[in-house]
């Protein structure tokens, strides 16, 4: 057998709930010493434990897990960003971790300037920069812009740079979070025949995705990390079939949990989230055809000048995106200088959805400005599950395969054409 | 401590991070280089006006604008440095909740990148002293220990600061009235035979007054670099940049956490 490329061992990261919430200030640590009381009444969380696993060489391995189940944590550790409270682990190689797209970019630099800071930042040195700099500006097809600053570029631009820069990193293990979930698709199909390429070249990798069909296409195996710690892991198919199975039935009430721990700093955060039939009651289902009512619970955390909340709709079968609503597509929905305090928010869309099953995803980005790649946006993955049901049982399995959405359709026969 | 070598590997990068300070700074503003040389001067203009013509404070037989922008140059250097590393972990949290480098490289960026405007404020203090006819002194050899001594000062009481600030934030506003305290307590605006002789042990703790006399007694030949001053403003700076090492690199790891 040969030695691993990423040996991890029983590895574990304790986070102190109270102390990643919000900064100490030197007047809470002087009241705090005088009123005595060193009983430290911060909540401790074990956002990894007792993890772990081996990646071989050539292996490319999936990391999935619902959010805050510990997935960026185990990455934010291997990348060496934050230290392990227990355990240990050895990575064999070059190391590279992207875990976000167009990291250390500089809005004021131009594209040029940022392929050279962003690539030594990613670990490359000078001299490789420059040898592939055309062929990083070809990957990005910014040719053109590439001397503008790029607080003009839009954000598939960003992300475009953000990725031909990654995409020519030569280590021999690469740690990827989810970078693949910005960018159009067309963008997103040539950065997985890039990673695929690569892999072929005997390159290790790990990548976390809430993307499954992302994981399906290009990992043989795969880790399940649920609430800190491995659920199971195995082949790729084996785990995302008993990953689905477990997450479906759950999720009805639509209570989202905290998710103050993945993202601390969040200003807006969801609590709940409700499908409703026409008279506004409660359901779990609803009829083909049927418009599709949501209630969306939120918290405003800080007092926020501007929202930008999008509820996406992903298909369980294969975690395909079908469709994703903003609030900015209804001009009269006024979010803006929101001060703290708890919200409703009522959304309604017609989309003929075929019959299955389906979950919503919740995602909200509190400041203006331009869209960048990742980070901004507080994501809530699955945040409640549902069917659609057929209406009546004639149309069911009429066809063989169900596409995506089911439109209406006009049918009619025009004539007989006899022979 | 950290580990010099694995800061030696990471050398490129460390030139990359001042190369983007520099970049940046000269494309936001509408002035760029030429701040480096307001800033110093505008500031000799006030102490010369307040200091010079109205308090009348002695300047050691050169013309008061000159002694004071001579002391100038090397605290305008010290003072940004040090307030841009005591704010640099927290201002760079993008990056070092994203990807690994040693954490330290920032605040070296920093005294890098401020090295330009040292260069410029200084070309323009050379012009100064052509205009005031005054010849730098055998002394001015001594320039390049000088500065060593700001830039270690400047690194050692900017990462106490900056591992400081990631856990109180109360630092960012500490720091501008430190700096404010440390410009009176250095002699800057008036030279340092004003203070009595049996103070003068404790003044010379303050490792900018070994700066900042050895500057003007370099270029100005006013009064002598003391050399007992100098030694203990040489121990402390070097202190104080050993604790700061061992105490920004103890809470190093735990960065990403806080911030």
């Amino acid at each position: 057998m040969t030695v691993p490329s990423i040996h991890v061992e029983n590895l574990g990261k304790l986070y102190q709930i109270g102390e990643r919430d919000s900064y100490r200030t030197l007047r809470d640590t002087i009241v705090r010493s005088f009123q005595g009381s060193h009983s430290k009444s911060d909540e401790h969380i074990w956002a990894l434990r007792d993890v772990s696993f081996d990646v071989y060489e050539g292996e490319v391995v999936g990391c999935i897990g619902s959010n805050g189940a510990g997935k960026s944590t185990l990455l934010k550790l291997l990348s060496r960003i934050t230290e392990p409270t227990e355990g240990s682990f050895e990575l064999r190689g070059v190391v590279s971790s992207l875990l976000d797209i167009g990291v250390g970019f500089h809005p004021e630099l131009t594209g040029r300037e940022n392929i050279f800071l962003s690539g030594a930042i990613l670990g490359m040195k000078k001299r490789e920069i420059t040898r592939k700099f055309n062929e990083i500006v070809e990957f990005s097809e910014l040719k053109r812009f590439i001397d503008t600053p790029i607080k003009h570029y839009s954000t598939g631009m960003w992300v475009r740079l953000g990725f031909a820069v990654a995409a020519h990193l030569e280590s021999e293990i690469l740690l990827v979070d989810e970078v693949l979930s910005a960018g159009d698709a067309a963008f997103q199909k040539k950065c997985l025949g890039k990673i695929d390429e690569t892999t072929g070249q005997g390159r290790t990798v790990l990548m976390v995705s809430h993307n499954l069909k992302a994981i399906t296409d290009l990992c043989e195996k795969c880790l399940w990390i649920d609430h800190g710690r491995i659920v199971r892991k195995g082949s790729t198919q084996e785990i995302i079939a008993a990953y689905l199975e477990s997450t479906q039935p759950q999720r009805t009430t639509g209570k989202i949990e905290s998710d103050m721990h993945e993202n601390p700093s969040a200003d807006v955060l969801f609590r709940q989230v409700m499908l409703l039939n026409g008279n506004d009651q409660r359901v779990e289902k609803i009829f083909f055809g049927e418009t599709l009512r949501m209630m969306i619970q939120f918290e405003v955390v800080r007092p926020v000048s501007e929202l930008r909340i999008a509820v996406g709709l992903e298909r369980h079968q294969d975690a395909t995106t079908v469709a994703v609503v903003h609030n900015d597509d209804d001009p009269s929905s006024s979010l803006y200088n929101l001060q703290s305090g708890m919200y409703s928010l009522r959304v309604e869309t017609k989309i003929p959805l075929s019959p299955g099953g389906y979950s919503i995803n919740l995602e909200v980005k509190p400041e203006p400005g331009i869209l960048r790649a990742g980070g901004n946006w507080n994501v809530v993955r699955r945040a409640i599950d549902f069917r659609v049901e057929e209406f009546t049982k004639q149309g069911a399995g009429v066809a063989k395969v169900d596409g995506v959405i089911r439109p209406s359709s006009k049918w009619a026969l025009t004539g007989e054409h006899s022979q | 401590m950290p580990s010099f070598k694995e800061i030696w590997q990471y050398r490129e990068l460390c030139y990359f991070l001042a190369w983007r300070d520099i970049r940046v700074r000269y494309k936001q503003t509408a002035l760029g280089a030429a701040w480096a040389v307001i800033q110093p001067f505008m500031t000799m203009v006030v102490f010369s006006l307040i200091f010079g013509l109205l308090a009348r404070l002695p300047s050691e037989g050169v013309p008061y604008p000159i002694f004071a922008y001579t002391a100038l140059v090397p605290w305008s250097y010290f003072q940004n440095t040090l307030t841009q590393i005591s704010n640099s972990m927290v201002l760079g949290r993008d990056l070092i909740g994203k990807v690994y480098f040693p954490r330290i490289l920032i605040p070296v960026a920093a005294l890098l990148s401020g090295l330009l405007d040292f260069g410029i404020s200084f070309a323009v203090l050379l012009v100064l002293m052509l205009y005031y006819g005054i010849l730098p002194t055998l002394n001015a050899f001594f320039l390049p220990i000088l500065l060593l001594l700001a830039i270690v000062t400047s690194l050692g009481v900017g990462l106490w600061l900056a591992t400081l600030n990631v856990m109180y934030r109360d630092v960012a506003f500490v720091a501008p009235f430190l700096v404010q305290f440390w410009l009176f307590a250095t002699p800057i605006a008036y030279p340092s035979s004003l203070v009595p002789a049996r103070w003068r042990i404790w003044y010379g703790l303050n490792p900018m007054t070994g700066v900042v006399e050895g500057f003007r007694s370099a270029m100005l030949g006013t009064g002598t670099i003391s050399l007992p001053t100098f030694v203990v403003s040489g121990i402390i700076s070097v202190l104080l940049l050993v604790t700061g090492l061992v105490y920004f690199k103890h809470y190093e790891q735990t960065f990403a956490d806080r911030i």
